[in-house]
């Protein structure tokens, strides 16, 4: 294998695994500001033992998502290093602002969050809770605005010519406010606080399930049940803005995503389907002229399509990005569906005498988030031949002083580190809730309940 | 474009180096007290030291993060030349960050002994590993390396295992030893205090061999690196600062007062890399095969445009992290206590 593909690998690995743990991590900061609100407003001591609770998890996935988040960083220099020099003068102020703004509030003030609940005021400690809810919402800001001018450059101008070439940056605020930074933003937000909502409710629907932490449960679970409703019918209109989005910016890839082949027609929109690149046909079941209302809301406007497009600027991986695109939709259609049948059933006044409600809840905790692995998926795969679209070719973008057994190495010591970490966060996310939040009144302030046993005794 | 008569690469170049320069202070107290984590024989006294630094390492980490954004952002040359030339030492740095990371998150996870043996061993090889390759890369940059008309590095990674980077790379392990151990006896009483006073004397003595050494290697074999001195004897006085700060640790830690122990050890920290950066400047990367291909903060900066908007960021945003890091540690001033929060 080639140092090309090697480093797409190794990128594409590292960032997903890291992309598991940052929506966890600003899901559960809103929803831990909401619950140490609820606290300081009512004063029940259910509220502090539930953000309590959710903190320890906040800690383990805000850890892991660090620990693996500052590998991207150094990846654009290591593996990508043409493109850094090309991209540099822009991008880099981007992330530069990523580093001040965002991470050093969320590092600054997570201390607190974690290990300031004796030693500050409960108002103080909100401000640090907001403050790292904050933090982490401004970190997705940064790094969307940053792959979206790589999917939309703006601001920009080109100076010098073949290898010598570099984007150089003439406006910051378009480069900011590039044509698809504000709209993708939101589309990330909302899909961060969706799979944040689901990890809180799949945990209390255990709960309820097994009769332990009921109360605590039947609250907690109705506030995540609030924010993933609400969430789940909003990504529905940012979906669609970033739909319409890529109709306009990037024509190439929204034709591989619905396997649209005709240089100019109109386009038909899948439920389901399988793409034939060699015969440029997909198979499944369609909504016909789907496409065109969607966008132009008639059924005559025609839709660019693949072969409008030299072969060499097309996405290749069609029918993965196709079937990685529906089953976000599709996805979000039953979030959509589960939520508002929920909170039907909460307005009558039956949540949680549904056992399999809860079931279907405990499992879906897995579906925002595979939701988000495979929308960035296809977005990603969907802007290649490029790396920066219409500027940078990904094949140009590598960097010249690496070899590919260097990649290979590298490669092969993050899929053990990485394994091994998964493994140890499914094994203490699992301690974590078995133990579960501490009850009403009954918070252990002894040090010493962490204290290592002695070899001879068992726990 | 200049500002205060200084044009912006040269106001980037002290950026860049003042985030690393707090970098190596911060995360080099924690990384010191990690190389000396397995010197602590109880279980207490790992609790108390791991706590020590509990708080606060992950917030000092950052600054790596946004020492690698700037020279991304302000050197995108030098970032991708660097990073791309030392691709194995950077990917083994990033292995041991990570080891770090989860040995001090997940230790007290669980109560078996060989559990918390295992992430206590991790933790302190990944706080050694992480010391040494920091100052591995510093020395690399301080020798140059073979790079190219074309800002390439040209040439094995293998160049970067010399001797005179694993002595830089030694002695900056002995320097966050010292910085580590002055840390930890401020946040520590009682026996584990007593014996961390005498592990400072060890790490004292054995900072200021391992850095005479390397000062005396600097000037025989890379003469290059003290020529601003010889031309500007008005620089001197930076060399003689940084040892008068040096003399005066030992004499503060005789006197028991720790915490102006603890700021001339910063200090030292930042001088010496003030050193390296006067000896660097207005180079960054020296080319061993040809000088004028070296990467200079002019043929490797960004544009002025591009500059100018990220100083701005830095003007709004280095006061606030500033701030917030004030009351972080404010917070969590005195000595430590255990509680039910603590790792």
């Amino acid at each position: 294998m080639d140092v090309e593909i090697l480093s797409r690998i190794q990128f594409a690995f590292t960032v997903a695994f890291h992309y598991i743990y940052p929506p966890l991590s600003i899901g559960l900061g809103l929803l831990m500001v909401i619950m140490e609100g609820m606290y300081l407003r009512t004063g029940d001591k259910v509220y502090e033992n539930m953000t309590r609770f959710w903190t320890k998890i906040f800690a383990l996935t805000f850890g892991i998502g660090v620990a693996t988040g500052i590998v991207m960083e150094f990846e654009f220099g290591t593996n990508w290093a043409t493109y850094s020099r090309y991209v540099g003068d822009v991008f880099g102020s981007a992330l530069a602002a990523e580093g001040i703004f965002a991470f050093a509030l969320e590092s600054g003030f997570l201390g607190i969050l974690l290990f300031g609940w004796n030693r500050v005021s409960p108002r103080v400690h909100f401000i640090a809770t907001i403050g790292v809810f904050l933090g982490s919402v401004f970190s997705a800001v940064w790094i969307v605005v940053a792959n979206s001018w790589q999917q939309t450059p703006a601001g920009y101008h080109i100076v010098g010519e073949g290898m010598e070439a570099r984007a150089e940056i003439t406006d910051f605020w378009a480069m900011v406010f590039n044509p698809s930074s504000m709209e993708r933003l939101m589309h990330v937000w909302l899909g961060a606080f969706l799979a944040g909502a689901f990890l809180v409710l799949s945990v209390h629907a255990y709960y309820i399930i097994k009769n332990r932490h009921v109360e605590l449960s039947k609250k907690a679970f109705k506030i995540a049940l609030v924010v993933a409703t609400i969430f789940s019918l909003g990504q529905l209109l940012t979906g669609h803005k970033s739909a319409e989005g890529v109709a306009h910016n990037q024509p190439a890839k929204l034709a591989a995503l619905e396997g649209h082949f005709d240089s100019l027609a109109v386009a038909d929109m899948y439920v389901f389907g399988w793409v034939n690149k060699k015969e440029q046909k997909v198979s499944g079941l369609k909504v016909p002229k789907g496409l065109t209302f969607l966008l132009h809301q008639d059924f005559e406007t025609p839709v660019v399509g693949l072969n409008a497009f030299p072969e060499d600027e097309r996405p290749t991986a069609l029918n993965a990005i196709f079937q990685f695109y529906h089953l976000m939709v599709a996805i979000g259609m039953f979030l959509i569906a589960l939520t508002l049948f929920a909170s039907f059933q909460w307005w009558r006044g039956k949540l949680f005498e549904k056992k399999w409600l809860l079931w279907v809840f405990v499992f879906a905790v897995l579906l925002p988030q595979i939701a988000n692995q495979v929308g960035w998926y296809a977005a990603e795969m969907g802007r290649q031949p490029w790396v920066v679209y219409g500027l940078l070719r990904t094949s140009d973008a590598l960097s010249k002083a690496v070899t590919a057994n260097q990649v290979l190495f590298s490669l092969i010591m993050f899929a053990f580190i990485y394994l091994l970490l998964f493994i140890l966060f499914i094994y203490l996310l699992n301690k974590k809730i078995k133990h579960g939040p501490n009850e009403k009144e009954l918070i252990d302030k002894r040090p010493n309940q962490k204290e290592m046993v002695s070899p001879f005794e068992r726990e | 474009m200049e500002f205060l008569n200084i044009d912006y690469p040269t106001w980037w170049f002290l950026l860049v180096g003042a985030v690393f320069s707090g970098y190596a202070i911060l995360d080099g107290f924690d990384l010191g007290a990690g190389a000396w984590h397995l010197f602590f024989k109880k279980e207490k006294s790992r609790r108390i030291a791991l706590n020590a630094v509990g708080p606060v390492w992950d917030g000092n980490e950052v600054w790596l993060v946004i020492g690698g954004g700037t020279l991304f952002a302000g050197f995108p040359e030098v970032y991708a030349t660097m990073f791309s030339a030392m691709y194995i030492p950077f990917m083994l740095f990033l292995a041991f960050l990570i080891f770090r990371a989860i040995s001090i998150e997940f230790r007290s996870k669980e109560p078996m002994r060989w559990w918390r043996q295992m992430w206590d061993v991790m933790y302190s090889i990944s706080s050694v590993m992480l010391a040494v390759l920091l100052g591995v890369v510093l020395g690399n940059v301080l020798q140059g390396a073979p790079i190219g008309a074309d800002k390439e590095f040209q040439g094995s990674w293998l160049i970067f295992l010399n001797p005179y980077a694993i002595m830089v790379g030694i002695t900056t392990l002995a320097l966050f030893m010292m910085h580590g151990a002055i840390y930890l006896i401020m946040k520590t009483e009682g026996r584990l205090y007593a014996k961390i006073r005498i592990l400072l004397r060890n790490a004292i003595i054995f900072f200021i061999i391992t850095f005479a050494l390397t000062s005396l290697y600097t000037l025989i074999y890379i003469p290059h690196l003290s020529d601003d001195f010889k031309q500007q004897p008005a620089l001197f006085i930076l060399p003689v600062m940084a040892f008068l700060s040096i003399a005066n640790i030992p004499r503060l830690v005789n006197k028991a007062r720790y915490g102006y122990a603890f700021f001339f050890s910063a200090l030292t920290v930042g001088l010496l890399l003030g050193l390296v950066a006067i000896e660097l400047y207005p180079t960054l990367i020296i080319s061993t095969i040809d000088p004028a291909y070296s990467l200079t903060v002019y043929n490797s900066a960004s544009s002025d445009k591009s500059l100018g908007i990220m100083l701005t960021i830095a003007a709004i945003g280095i006061p606030l992290v500033a701030g917030y890091t004030y009351f972080v540690y404010r917070t969590f001033a005195g000595k430590v206590e255990l509680d039910e929060t603590s790792y």
